[in-house]
């Protein structure tokens, strides 16, 4: 019987290797070709690099709040892009009324934390909200359940954002500061001051929310419920204090995380969230979902493949137009990762500890 | 006593709030104001206020019934009268406020569907202060009359409540029909008559109805269930006399039938979550544009739609069966997301300019052929109708004779447990890719179907709200149950088809219909016995 068992596996695995096989052949070519043909300058790796990092650190921010859902409650919180689209959206009135006033311009750096605390508000209690009334009294449900219903709650907080505010495109106001290139001392090479302050302030949250799950006595309550739920009640932690706190983390997060986004791409509309919102999804599968540190390295790698690939390895292949098969390119990363590698880049250790 | 007291008062607020901001978020999203433009009432009640009036409805008797429950000794008159009252005035309240606030600031520049003409439907025209004042008073009213109506005994009660309930479904079916402008004030009260008469007819008689029909002998019986089936049949095939447009509806509520008894199949029998399940819909279609549009060249000789459908078919459940395969081993959620994955990918490489050569690119495939059967062709809705009749029938009669079968019961084997299913000898793999198969067939040859109905097809036409509105329908109408299945698309395809004012808000609707469906009645309106079953089996474990 084990026998017929192994020859049966083998013939779906041997499918799945040549999947695999034929897409890795297709990236060494891919690459191969366009730097063999040396179509594009050094310096345009460099610029579409540092595009990538400013992208991925968003990612990041969106990532973590699907992770440490993941982690605490075992549930895809498919509605984490509609926390993420909320923030920068009431974000954009509150800038446009500062814009007006002259006040962006004058205080950029005060302005902006403004703008940042608005989101990050909005974005807070729309997840806190999502897990008072959608998620918690499903917690024991079956598995399918709190995923659909999570779902639907994606699709009636976009299309009720979509009836409140319209369903225009807005653009966010330009910070005058914020215009034109930092040139890197030594060389003449410039980084558009946009990306330079979404890397800063990405890079800031994110050591600071690792600093809070391993140092903080509330970090390490999280981590406990993560590791086991009844166990971690058993020790005196209060299970739904820490959901609550890691929803309101995972909020504040992604609405931070939905400003950068704007002021990297100056517009926000009621669908902004769901391509994010599944790249960050796939950044987290792809660090090992649950793992904090993981999610981080995910969403930069996905960022800067993301920008990177179009070119490097499509046009390699002679596709015309790649940069339309980018987002595609994001869900065969995700598919492939899930099929080859489950428990992600960082997956394993995570693993190992529950054993 | 006074802890105990407070209790049902702060149910009682606690359910006016909710009411108020679910009249708010209705408002202000525009609801409202879009379904004013149809009278219920012709001069007397807009669907508009309809729809306020049922949040009324609902918030007062929900006040009631709680204070009932709640309670240990039944609640006096009066007090049942206040709770009513204090539902409908902390609604009206919420909306006044918002009437107020909106004449103090501009909320418009924020709130676009906060405009001048919504807050003449909520003060009925009378201003302001005026209007304000009637809205609470009218907010009062409408508690205190739902809530006298837990006074009426309940053998008139109920055909009061269905004959109030008749006069806007009657008319909203009869005005998108028949582009009838509402009812008139006479007609209301007729259909209310007689649709209360005929109640309680039916409850004085229903006894003595049924034992004659037990009385029968037994050919007698027969022909009554044979009557029981040959009409509704009748019907079904009269439809499209209805006209143009009605068939129209119906054929897309066909199509959508036809989806969801596929994704029935995967995700109602065997519990696999797929979320891209547009994608062999769309492959159906493409293959059967790119068999017989005449603008392909490189695909060989052209077909007819006959010819095209098994290879639109045949090509839909390869690809299942090809993307089932490296999903098999995935658990519920990341299977979701990975479904999701494909059918995004398959669009966005169909829009994509990589392959515009050969499947048109964002131009899609145009100048699809229509269905031809003998001398006929099928051009109209009409027609049309009676093709995707057949194919439901088809595919209804595979899903109930499968149902039951040894595959069916290995399906429903995995939903339940994948481990136990295994241990008790079903071969996961074959079942698994099976479910996938089925459904993509059934899918494609929706899809197959959809192209020569459109005669031309776009990526556009894919998109992933498709599976989710297929998704949807299963759910609403229970997951797993073969006429849940075509509730659910009456309901969440051809109703918002027939109220175009609501098409809008159609996708907002559905997300709170899949909360609402999840939380409290997880099953579906036409729930499959076993289903039902589980789930309140588990509710109860959970509860002990």
């Amino acid at each position: 019987m084990l026998y017929r068992l192994r020859r049966k596996i083998s013939g779906t695995t041997v499918f799945m290797w040549i999947i695999g096989l034929g897409i890795l052949a297709m990236v060494v070519v891919g690459s191969a070709q366009t730097l063999a043909s040396g179509r594009y300058p050094s310096d345009q790796w460099l610029v579409l690099t540092i595009y990538g990092v400013a992208q991925g650190s968003v990612y990041a921010l969106i990532a973590l709040g699907y992770t440490m859902v993941y982690g605490i409650l075992r549930m895809i919180n498919f509605a984490h892009s509609e926390v993420f689209m909320s923030g920068p959206f009431i974000g954009y009135y509150v800038a446009t009324a500062l814009d007006e006033a002259g006040f962006l311009d004058r205080q950029p750096v005060i302005g902006l934390g403004i703008v940042l605390l608005a989101a990050m508000a909005t974005s807070t209690t729309i997840a806190v909200l999502l897990e008072r009334i959608a998620y918690r009294p499903l917690r024991r449900a079956p598995r399918l359940v709190p995923l659909i219903t999570a779902i639907g709650a994606s699709f009636f907080l976009q299309y009720t954002f979509r009836g409140l505010f319209g369903s225009g495109v807005k653009g966010y106001p330009e910070i005058d500061q914020l215009k034109g290139y930092w040139l890197i001392p030594g060389t003449q090479f410039g980084v558009l001051k946009t990306q330079g302050v979404v890397i800063v302030a990405a890079v800031i949250m994110l050591v600071g929310l690792y600093l809070f799950v391993q140092r903080t006595k509330t970090g390490k309550s999280l981590q406990a419920v993560s590791e086991d739920k009844d166990i971690a009640a058993l020790m005196g932690i209060d299970v739904d204090r820490a959901i609550v706190i890691t929803f309101i983390i995972g909020g504040a997060l992604a609405g931070a995380a939905g400003v950068l986004y704007a002021l990297l791409f100056r517009q926000v509309n009621f669908f902004m969230g769901f391509f994010p919102g599944i790249k960050a999804f796939t950044a987290a599968v792809l660090g090992g979902i649950g793992n904090v540190v993981g999610a981080m390295l995910g969403g930069l790698f996905l960022g800067i493949a993301e920008s990177l690939f179009p070119n490097l390895v499509l046009d390699g292949l002679g596709i015309p137009a790649p940069y339309q098969l980018k987002d595609a390119l994001a869900f065969i990363l995700l598919v492939v990762v899930l099929i080859f590698r489950p428990t992600g880049i960082l997956g394993e250790r995570l693993a190992a500890k529950k054993a | 006593m006074r802890a105990q007291s407070r209790t049902p008062w702060s149910n009682t607020v606690r359910t006016g709030l909710l009411g108020g901001v679910a009249a708010l978020l209705l408002s202000l999203v525009g609801l409202i104001e879009a379904s004013a433009q149809r009278a219920i009432i012709t001069g007397v009640l807009s669907m508009g206020h309809t729809l306020l009036l049922l949040i009324y409805v609902w918030a007062a008797q929900q006040a009631v019934r709680r204070l009932a429950a709640d309670g240990e000794r039944q609640p006096s008159r009066l007090e049942t009268l206040t709770h009513g009252a204090l539902a409908g005035l902390l609604i009206s309240a919420v909306l006044a406020a918002l009437v107020l606030l909106g004449q103090v600031i501009n909320l418009r520049a924020v709130f676009i569907n906060a405009s001048p003409a919504l807050f003449d439907l909520l003060t009925l025209k009378l201003g302001t202060w005026l209007g304000g004042g009637v809205l609470l008073v009218v907010g009062v009213v409408l508690g205190l009359l739902v809530a006298s109506l837990s006074f009426i005994p309940s053998q008139f009660r109920k055909p009061l409540v269905l004959g109030l309930a008749a006069i806007p479904v009657v008319s909203v079916l009869a005005s998108a029909l028949f582009a009838i402008r509402g009812l008139s004030l006479l007609g209301a009260l007729i259909l209310l008559v007689l649709v209360a008469a005929a109640s309680y007819l039916w409850d004085l008689k229903k006894g003595a109805v049924r034992e004659r029909m037990n009385n029968l002998t037994p050919t007698g019986q027969r022909t009554t269930r044979w009557l029981r089936w040959l009409l509704p049949a009748v019907i079904v095939l009269l439809l499209p006399l209805l006209g143009k447009y009605p068939s129209e509806v119906l054929d897309n509520v066909g199509l959508y039938i036809l989806m969801g008894l596929g994704l029935n199949i995967v995700v109602g029998f065997a519990g696999l979550l797929d979320l891209g399940y547009v994608a062999f819909f769309a492959l159906g279609a493409y293959t059967m544009g790119v068999l017989t549009s005449p603008e392909i060249q490189w695909a060989g000789a052209r077909l007819t739609f006959w010819e095209a459908l098994p290879f639109s078919v045949l090509v839909a459940t390869i690809s299942g069966i090809l993307l089932g395969i490296p999903v098999l081993g995935m658990r519920g959620d990341y299977l979701a997301i990975v479904t999701l994955g494909f059918g995004e990918i398959i669009r966005l490489v169909a829009l994509s300019d990589w392959l515009k050569p050969y499947i048109g690119g964002s131009n899609g495939i145009t100048r699809i052929p229509k269905a031809v059967v003998g001398p006929i062709e099928l051009a109209t809705p009409q027609t049309l109708y009676y093709l995707i009749i057949l194919g439901c029938l088809v595919v209804a009669f595979v899903t109930i004779r499968v149902k039951d079968s040894r595959l069916g019961r290995a399906w429903m084997a995995v939903r339940e447990d994948e481990d136990v299913a295994q241990a008790m000898g079903i071969d996961l793999v074959r079942t698994k890719l099976l479910a996938f198969a089925t459904g993509a067939a059934f899918s494609g040859l929706s899809g197959a179907i959809f192209a020569s109905k459109l005669t031309s097809i776009y990526p556009h036409s894919f998109h992933l709200l498709v599976s989710i509105n297929v998704l949807c329908l299963i759910i609403v109408g229970g997951m797993g149950s073969i006429p849940g299945v075509i509730v659910g698309s009456l309901a969440l395809v051809g109703l918002p088809e027939l109220l175009r004012e609501f098409s809008e808000y159609r996708l907002m609707m559905y997300g709170a219909a899949l909360v609402f469906m999840m939380l409290n009645r997880p099953e579906g309106l036409m729930p499959e016995a076993r289903r039902k079953l589980e789930l309140h089996e588990a509710e109860g474990g959970a509860g002990e």
